[in-house]
């Protein structure tokens, strides 16, 4: 059973497990998912980029950000069959760029990143899907990408956004 | 300890490094959505952390983006710009020697280093295991301001060294200690501030203020880690976040060091402005715990230096002695630059007084803790908190940038003492308001849990039960002592109320659901039973 004590203005409850096992009746008002206020995710509401997004972290905003950026317009907005194929000179540009800031960008790949690149080589015939697959992924909105997806592995916070 | 994201965005953060390991082009082409962004993203490399650059010798005439200061809300800022404007040229101008860093660490994670070259390094362990450097971007990053001009693509330059004095609004530039010009299309106001002092101290003399500590910079971090390790007593004045983070962090050193440290404040108890009373009281023998002599009620009347010891005479007559002070009483927000740009200073918190999309004039945005702004859910106020530092310096780059919208994200704050006390918050949290604590009931069933990093909740000490011993609570009327075992305040949620609405929550040792308390306080209702909005934070889970 739950404790409770008021000690001047300052109310405190104990609760136990038990206490709190029922469905919370507090009432939340329903988010408008394309409130302009709000952080955005990846892909805004009229289908483009969000440069912004904390999502990228410093991508579009680093020495090599042009490139980032029409690299990835290009393929976002790509219409063939194998998505981005015919933005292969902005991802050279792309790639020089950052292979002149090591510091920034590490050439070097540890043994999870080549594992990989290699299972994302053998499905890159489903990049489409997982072009599609963009909207509903990106919506890395803080109410669902801050402090609680930090606390999980990086995987998760795939997944919960 | 718990160790947090640098922003409440996202584990990718604004502040994280966006290191991208490059593979081969035909995987490349295909990571290039954003679920590849995040698998690449796991696997971020740290960056050496490396000098700063010197001052650049040229200064270009003009810049589109001025942005004075070079903390935390600039760089939020020219991160916004950048991402924003293609090929945009952003000048930041700062008065320190070091290129934009993160301050949090100063006074918690870089103590805890087992490194002994940290003070060089400036690396410290993030809660995810990997270490990174205190400062945003390496030198590399950054473009000299001479080159700004011409750079094809634009970039961020960093004029360190140079101090902005003067501001002039109406033909849009501004005028450094060199005497140098430099015009702007859009200006950025976020200077930060200066640490208070105590008067005492000040007309103390020399000898009292050489032995004294003013905590907030890279070089105060420094000087004072070497200090630490040299003498056999120091005191820290102030018992808010800086204050008793500072005191534990001295604290934990002390057990190996026998170094003697002490911490007073006029309140009753460690955040005594923040956290109610029984919370406050409780977080006191926490600090005790971490090896503080804590000195409460205590207001400094004056302080001498006798055979090189300090002698601290409180007003009610005792005396302390110490080797070293440090002041950690507040924050003075910098506003130098109001009476020549002719901007107004807010005279209830302080700073430069800004609108609700932080504006000041047409083409002057001020953010961080030298803003004082108008919430439109919280009302007016002055944060001083470094996750606000980034969500006003990015919102403050894209109004720059055209966007238009109003302080909306609400930002958090944190903070760790010691093993036992982790908390996050949001919003208004003031111990003045009539506060609801919801905790949760050690039964017998409950058993310690073992840290567990990989989770993200951090580092726990195995003894976060065994504390029901202690009786730290403060109350009117005599409880038994079998109630003492349902005192223990160990997780739960606080939420603060004014008119009814909750303005602040604090999350006491529970991590992870900063999300709904940032709803709860965004949605601003009225909400009859405080305990049903507590039941959404699961708090009996980890």
């Amino acid at each position: 059973m739950s404790y409770c004590r008021q000690e001047g203005k300052d109310r405190i409850i104990f609760v136990t497990k038990e206490d709190h096992e029922t469905p919370s009746n507090a009432e939340l008002i329903a988010d408008d998912p394309n409130d302009p206020y709000e952080e955005q995710g990846l892909i805004l509401p009229n289908g483009d980029i969000n440069w912004n997004c904390p999502c990228l972290g410093g991508m579009a905003s680093g020495p090599c950000g042009s490139q980032f950026k029409e690299a990835f317009s290009c393929f976002h907005y790509s219409k063939e069959e194998v998505k981005g194929s015919e933005c292969i000179d902005y991802f050279r540009n792309m790639q020089e760029c950052m292979q002149r800031y090591p510091e920034l960008y590490p050439q070097e790949e540890d043994k999870d990143s080549s594992t990989q690149a290699e299972s994302d080589t053998g499905s890159a015939s489903a990049a489409p899907t997982e072009g599609s697959a963009l909207s509903p992924e990106t919506d890395a909105t803080p109410s669902t990408s801050d402090v609680s997806s930090d606390s999980v592995s990086p995987t998760d916070s795939q997944t919960a956004s | 300890i718990v160790v947090r994201p640098w922003s409440s965005f996202g584990w990718m953060t604004n502040m994280q490094d966006y290191v991208l390991t490059v593979p081969l082009f035909p995987a490349f082409a295909y990571c290039l959505s954003l679920l590849c962004f995040r698998l690449l993203w796991r696997f971020l490399m740290h960056t050496p952390a490396l000098e700063s650059t010197p001052a650049s010798p040229k200064v270009p005439s003009h810049t589109p983006y001025l942005l004075i200061g070079g903390g935390t809300a600039s760089f939020a800022a020219a991160r916004s710009i950048r991402a924003r404007d293609p090929g945009a040229k952003v000048l930041i101008v700062t008065d320190e020697p070091d290129l934009p860093y993160m301050r949090p660490p100063l006074s918690k994670e870089l103590w805890f280093s087992d490194d002994p070259s940290v003070t060089e390094t400036l690396r410290f362990k993030q809660w995810n295991g990997k270490e990174r450097s205190i400062y945003f971007q390496p030198p590399s990053f950054y473009i000299n301001p001479e080159d700004l001009d011409s750079a094809e693509n634009g970039g961020v330059a960093v004029l360190t060294g140079k101090k902005v004095i003067h501001m002039d609004v109406r033909g849009n530039k501004v005028k450094l200690d060199d005497n140098t010009e430099i015009s702007y299309d859009k200006c950025l106001i976020a200077t930060g501030g200066v640490p208070r002092n105590l008067q005492a101290i000040e007309r103390a003399g020399e000898e009292v203020m050489k032995r004294t500590t003013l905590f907030r910079k890279i070089e105060d971090f420094k000087s004072l880690e070497k200090v630490s390790r040299n003498i056999k007593s120091i005191t820290i004045i102030g018992g808010g976040f800086l204050g008793s983070e500072l005191a534990c962090a001295l604290g934990r050193r002390s057990t190996d060091s026998g170094l003697e440290v002490i911490q007073m404040y006029p309140e009753k108890g460690n955040m005594g402005k923040v956290l109610p009373e029984y919370l406050s009281n409780w977080t006191t023998e926490k600090v005790k715990k971490e090896g503080v002599k804590i000195i409460s009620e205590a207001l400094v009347k004056s302080v001498t230096c006798k055979d090189d010891k300090l002698e601290i005479q409180l007003k009610d007559g005792r005396l302390v002695k110490t080797d070293h002070i440090v002041a950690a009483v507040g924050l003075e927000p910098n506003v130098d630059l109001a009476k020549s740009a002719g901007l107004e200073v807010d005279s209830d918190f302080g700073g430069y007084r800004v609108n609700a999309e932080l504006q000041a004039r047409s083409n002057i945005w001020v953010a961080g803790d030298a803003a004082c702004f108008y919430d439109i859910r919280l009302g007016r106020r002055r944060v001083e908190h470094h996750d606000h530092a980034v969500v006003s310096g990015r919102l403050a780059g894209e109004n720059m940038t055209g966007a238009s919208k109003p302080y909306w994200h609400q930002s958090m704050f944190w903070s760790d003492l010691g093993p036992d006390v982790g908390y996050e918050a949001i919003g208004i949290v003031d111990s003045s308001l009539p506060t609801v604590g919801v905790f949760a009931k050690a039964t017998a069933k409950d058993t310690p849990k073992a840290a567990t990093e990989k989770s993200g909740t951090g580092i726990r000490s195995e003894s976060e039960t065994e504390d029901t011993a202690v009786s730290p609570v403060a109350s009117s009327t005599p409880t038994p002592a079998v109630e003492q075992h349902k005192d223990n305040y160990g997780k739960g949620v606080i939420f603060y109320l004014r008119d009814k609405v909750v303005v602040g929550i604090i999350l006491w040792n529970v991590f992870n659901r900063m999300p709904i308390a940032r709803k709860i306080i965004k949605d601003g209702e009225e909400h009859a039973d405080l305990n049903e909005v507590a039941k959404l934070f699961n708090i009996h889970e980890d």
